[in-house]
């Protein structure tokens, strides 16, 4: 077949749309934690960029999309095209029409993203290298093989008939679930659920993640028909209802439950909604899309209280947002696929319980979600504690109170001076521990975390 | 010479200045400050989870004046800040010893 150039430039478009949802992630966490700890919530996200974009290339494309071998190809992709070099010219193999490496390209996205998302869940308190430790194994033990399972021809729940269209299993359950395990890895933090400081310091911040994070998701949704075609136009219009349906939904519980709606709570149930359609997307007509939405925004604006009630200290609602959301999604199909939907986006009519087709589409998807969900709540769960037994996972408890950022050796605002002047408390200019400005800190003055 | 303090809403600060500009006062020190009295703080909500604001804003004027004119001085303040609603704020006056103004050296009164 020859190179489509439509798809091929729509493909790579979103591929650049995906890649900005992780700086987009940053703000929207960043905005969200404590301003003595923004710094590090960002770089949590920026170091995943950092790390799993090479190991991507290396190794990570090939486990994931590579062809297996034998009995384990229906669990992980082999070597084949590690480092890329065997697809740098090539065409057609990962998708009719498209250069093998704009795929790579696009799948790349998605993997720094997922590791991404893990880290709401320990801000505050996480040790920087340690999370740099954690990022790379866990997308080789449990992002590799899952998008494996879930998208690769050869994959077990791909070939049970399970549908995730952009990543509903792969992505959001999966970090969630993995968030989940690494929040109870690393504990709470010193005032979780009684101390009145932990609470957003930057609501514009999160606003702007939020909406770096609903324009990317078009190139995440959209993009994921990996063609410029009428199925990336449906997922498309199915993207922007079922988000603006979710962030209509959290307003309104909002405001009948606290009589007023917030602006987090908008951007909140927008993410909301933006997981839940994820896997939908191709499966649903509009009018599904915004009852899913509206039931995504809702449920979620009370799954997000769960975590008091069960004690775990998820910092930024991984799971009462990715986790809860990504099910939702991937339970909905179940009810409501529509064949007038599913006969020109896939290669076969699919029907859910609400269309007349059965409960067979509900019961696979309820598998894929199970299975994806427990093996990387117990992957994760162990990754996250050897690397807590061999190197700790969290900072000492001086470092969490006087704010993480300190071991960035920097702080991400300069308020001690009366205008910027540097009247009250500021270091004199030759600090006082020796260093003249511009010399090179010597390294044993490094803050240790 | 007497320091007036005065801690009054936000919003009342042009109004208050306005009334001593109109009075003759030169100079007022204004800076943020934050406390609580009766009024106490309020509620905020994030995902549903509400946070005590318990510091609510208030902006804080200093003013050195004459002893003759401190009560005219302060009913100034008291009228141009009052609302009538919890949270207005308050007056009070202290006795000063000394005043220097730092360019000319003048002292007391002439450096009012």
């Amino acid at each position: 077949m020859e190179i489509d150039s439509g798809s091929t430039a729509w493909v790579l478009t979103c591929a650049a749309l995906v890649m900005l949802m992780t700086p987009g992630l940053a703000f929207f966490y960043g905005g969200m934690s404590r301003a003595k700890s923004v710094l590090n919530m960002m770089m949590m996200s920026l170091g995943s960029i950092a790390v799993i974009s090479v190991l991507w290339v290396l190794v990570g494309y090939s486990l994931t999309f590579g062809s297996g071998s034998g009995p384990l190809s229906p669990i992980i992709g082999g070597l084949d095209t590690v480092g890329l070099t065997s697809i740098l010219t090539g065409e057609n193999n990962a998708i009719e029409g498209l250069p093998d490496m704009a795929f790579a390209a696009f799948q790349m996205m998605f993997a720094i993203i997922t590791v991404a998302l893990i880290s709401g869940a320990i801000a505050d308190r996480a040790r920087f290298g340690a999370w740099m430790v954690f990022a790379p194994v866990w997308a080789l033990l449990v992002y590799f093989p899952i998008a494996h399972w879930v998208w690769s021809a050869d994959g077990w729940i791909f070939n049970l008939g399970a549908i995730d269209f952009a990543g509903g299993t792969a992505v959001h359950i999966n970090a969630g679930a993995a968030a989940l395990a690494v929040a109870l890895v690393v504990g709470r933090r010193k005032g979780f659920g009684t101390d009145d400081g932990f609470r957003p310091h930057n609501l514009p911040f999160v606003l702007l993640g939020a909406a770096l994070l609903w324009f990317g998701w078009f190139g995440f949704n959209a993009g994921s028909a990996v063609a410029a075609n009428t199925t990336a136009s449906i997922a498309f219009v199915n993207t922007q209802v079922a988000t603006a349906a979710a962030a209509g939904a959290w307003m309104l519980v909002e405001r009948l439950r606290f009589k007023g709606a917030t602006s987090l709570g908008f951007a909140s149930g927008a993410v909301a909604g933006l997981v839940a359609i994820t896997p939908a997307a191709s499966t649903l007509d509009p009018i599904g899309s915004i009852i899913l939405g509206l039931i995504a925004g809702a449920v979620c604006s009370f799954a997000v209280s769960l975590k008091y009630r069960l004690g775990f200290d998820d910092s930024l609602d991984v799971v009462g947002i990715h986790l809860v959301a990504g099910v939702i999604g991937s339970i909905a199909i179940g009810f409501l696929a529509t064949g007038a939907v599913t006969s020109v986006t896939m290669a076969e009519e699919t029907n859910g319980l609400f269309f007349g087709g059965g409960l067979s589409v509900l019961i696979t998807q309820v598998i894929a979600v199970v299975a994806v969900l427990l093996y990387s709540f117990v992957a994760s769960f162990i990754i996250a504690k050897v690397i807590d037994m061999v190197m700790g996972f969290r900072v000492r408890e001086e470092v969490e109170v006087d704010g993480i950022d300190q071991v960035h050796n920097e702080s991400a605002y300069e308020f001690t001076g009366m205008h910027g002047t540097g009247a009250f408390g500021a270091e004199t200019p030759a600090s006082s521990n020796g260093t003249a400005p511009g010399e090179p800190v010597k390294t044993e003055q490094k803050v240790e975390a | 010479m007497k320091l007036i303090t005065a801690v009054i809403k936000p919003y009342k600060l042009d109004d208050v200045r306005a009334a001593l500009d109109a009075f003759g006062i030169l100079g007022v020190t204004v800076s943020e400050a934050s406390g609580y009295g009766r009024q106490r703080g309020h509620t905020e909500v994030y995902r549903g989870t509400a946070h005590r604001v318990e510091l609510l804003p208030k902006t804080r004027l200093e003013i050195l004046v004459e002893d003759s004119d401190v009560e005219t001085v302060v009913d100034v303040i008291l009228k141009a800040a009052h609302t009538g609603m919890i949270g207005d704020g308050k007056v009070w006056v202290v006795p000063v010893d000394e005043v220097h103004r730092v360019r000319t050296g003048e002292r007391g009164a002439a450096a009012l």
